[in-house]
């Protein structure tokens, strides 16, 4: 899940890149309104964290914006204002949920679970795939009742392919869901990560679509 | 009597009594004088009807047989009100009408006369005619005449008295009437919320009362200001107090769930970093406090300006290289009349906001230049994005940063050096760096707060 953070203080951005990753998400910073919209713009994000006051506007601005756009990325409002009228306000320029500064790192996570499970149209936290078991929230795996250790990538490769299964993701869509801006990605990174998850999810469950990326197969015997 | 019902149907009351009094005796004066000249003239009538109808031969008849008397009474006795008496020249009593005194009703030979007979009041009217040989007097009984002319006041007095009850409830509902807007102003502004704000429509309203309401939607707009001008403070200041705070919570959490020790350690520094930048705000607060509560200033001095200034660049601390601050000559000399504490304050905090907003490789200034009247304008000029024109005076305000604000700003540096600049009768100037980005903030000083001292040599 890559989530995309609108906050300008230094300290708090750089704890909810860091507080994100260890609950399996990979979180981008923006500092400015104007930063953000152009990335929103370029990249497709499970959701967004906006902060409302920052230097060169509100973060409801650029929720207008990309509620505009028809975009129904959902949209986390973090703010020290958190009077009840500007809660309203916020929720209904478009946001999803509503934060208070300060908050708990877990419950913005399961926030943020909740948030991005309801825009894909599902009511529970948990996928079943053949005789696979995926719980999001707890980020455990378990094939056949056997749980599986899976690193912090092939979890994000399986959450990414699960979400849809029959959809066909390309590799820059999955790298892009795998890595933030920062970090660097081996040229067969991917590969390796696939070839991993293979071995531990079954062979034949990671179909590799010629030319065009990978996907989970639909069926669910 | 404060209801302005009451007041103005007590004054209309009164003013129609009186106006009805003027009026009856008005009435009274004018219709008096013109019944006196209208019996008056009925007077000379009569007696020159009489005369007209009286020859010699029927005075001569009426004095043969003395029964003629009778009919000729009856012939002048056409108005009761009159008395007539006809007398010959020489003093005798020819005739005289029913109910006629009997003494000479007047001496008089030709005009009017008012005279008492018999404990009578009369106006007479004498006509003599000679050719005839005798004198006609017509009389009026006075009484009669008053009793007439109070008949007519005394009906006006009715009607007035009649019609003033009748009036007052009228006056009372008309005034009722009139000053419904006025309820009508009074309910809107009952039934309005506590926090209603909105203007009050005056479109309706009359003029009368339109600068009342005018003042009021004025207070209205004033409150409102204040109002949101307050909401606008408070959440700068949550925004201000919570951000660090929740960056502080966020990093000691993932401290606590970092799964190395690398990831700790940079959480243990980034709290750090936030619990300096909550010390630094609280300080500010404290400072802000301190200069709300008043009680300076304490230690008025002539400072010497260049010397204080180095001093603190050299005890500058917590922001990058202090040492590119650059001092032009024009300080040198120059001496500011001032707390010493509050030139520290906010000398300190104007060079912290330039060394917060410049580059590393960005130049900063100080200089200074003598005013009119021993004033002084002291600035600082910094190579930071500088703030927007229409920032300048909202910068200035708690909590308010600018838009290209610092990392490390609060937001109450500069209406700490506002704050303390104002205690010591001078103030802050904002202004663009004038060729190129950057901020020049100046501190203005009054006449008689700025002196060239005595150069050095002279000092040595």
């Amino acid at each position: 899940m890559r989530i995309l953070v609108l906050e300008d203080d230094p300290v708090l951005s750089d704890g909810l890149v860091s507080g994100l990753s260890l609950h399996g998400m990979i979180a981008d910073c923006v500092a400015t309104c104007g930063d953000a919209v152009s990335i929103f713009d370029a990249t497709q994000y499970s959701a967004a964290i906006l902060d409302l006051m920052l230097p060169d506007g509100s973060g409801l601005d650029v929720l207008s914006h990309i509620r505009a756009r028809d975009d129904a990325t959902p949209v986390m409002v973090l703010t020290a204002i958190d009077a009840v009228a500007d809660r309203i306000a916020g929720l209904d320029r478009g946001a999803d949920d509503y934060m208070g500064k300060p908050f708990d790192l877990g419950e913005l996570a399961a926030r943020l679970r909740v948030m991005i499970r309801r825009a894909a149209g599902r009511a529970s936290a948990t996928f079943v795939w053949r005789d696979l078991t995926i719980e999001l929230s707890s980020r455990l795996v378990a094939r056949a009742g056997v749980a599986l250790n899976l690193s912090r990538r092939e979890f994000a490769l399986l959450e990414a392919l699960i979400e849809r299964p029959g959809r066909v993701l390309s590799r820059s869509q999955l790298e892009a869901r795998l890595y933030g801006w920062n970090e660097e990605i081996g040229s067969n990174a991917l590969e390796v990560h696939v070839h991993n998850l293979r071995a531990k999810i079954g062979r034949d469950a990671v179909e590799t679509v010629r030319g065009l990326g990978y996907r989970i197969r639909e069926d669910r015997a | 009597m404060n209801s302005l019902r009451m007041r103005l149907f007590a004054t209309l009351v009164t003013a129609t009594g009186l106006v009805w009094l003027a009026a009856i005796a008005w009435t009274y004066v004018d219709s008096r004088a013109q019944f006196e000249s209208i019996l008056d003239r009925r007077l000379m009538e009569a007696a020159r009807m009489v005369d007209s109808l009286f020859t010699p031969a029927r005075a001569g008849a009426a004095r043969q047989a003395g029964g003629e008397g009778d009919a000729l009474a009856r012939v002048v006795s056409y108005d009761r009100h009159l008395s007539c008496q006809i007398w010959s020249l020489d003093g005798r009593l020819i005739g005289a009408s029913d109910g006629s005194p009997d003494p000479v009703l007047s001496d008089q030979h030709e005009g009017f006369s008012n005279r008492v007979v018999e404990g009578q009041a009369w106006r007479v009217y004498a006509l003599s005619d000679p050719a005839k040989g005798f004198r006609i007097l017509v009389g009026d009984n006075l009484g009669q005449r008053r009793q007439l002319e109070h008949g007519l006041v005394e009906s006006l007095l009715f009607t007035a008295g009649c019609v003033l009850p009748i009036l007052a409830p009228l006056i009372w509902l008309s005034v009722g009437r009139g000053l419904r807007p006025l309820n009508r102003a009074a309910r809107d502004l009952a039934a309005r919320d506590a926090d209603n704000l909105e203007r009050v429509e005056t479109g309706r309203m009359p003029s009368e009362i339109r600068p009342l309401v005018d003042a009021l939607n004025r207070l209205f707009g004033k409150v409102a200001a204040a109002r949101e001008h307050e909401r606008t403070f408070l959440a700068y200041a949550a925004h201000e107090l919570r951000t660090p705070l929740a960056g502080l919570k966020t990093q000691v959490q993932v401290a606590m769930q970092a799964p190395g020790a690398a990831m700790r350690d940079a959480a243990l520094a980034q709290t750090l970093r936030a619990v300096d930048q909550s010390a630094r705000l609280v300080e500010q607060l404290l400072t802000v406090s301190r200069l709300d509560s008043g009680g300076r200033p304490t230690a008025i001095a002539w400072i010497p300006v260049e010397e204080r200034l180095r001093d603190l660049i050299a005890g500058m601390g917590g922001v990058p290289t202090p040492e590119r601050v650059a001092l032009a000559p024009a300080l040198t000399g120059l001496e500011i009349h001032m707390d010493e504490d509050l030139f520290d304050l906010a000398m300190r905090n104007l060079m912290e906001n330039a060394l917060l907003m410049t580059p590393p490789e960005g130049a900063i200034t100080w200089d200074a230049a003598l005013g009119a009247g021993g004033g002084a304008t002291l600035s600082i000029t910094d190579e930071g994005p500088g703030i927007a024109e229409a920032e300048r005076a909202l910068v200035i305000r708690r909590f308010v940063r600018g838009s290209r604000r610092a990392k490390l700003g609060s937001g109450l540096g500069l209406s700490i050096v506002t704050m303390a600049l104002e205690q010591s009768g001078a103030r802050l100037h904002l202004d663009g760096r004038g060729g190129g980005p950057g901020l020049k903030a100046s501190a203005i000083f009054g006449p008689g707060l700025a002196r060239r001292a005595p150069p050095a040599t002279a000092r040595l």
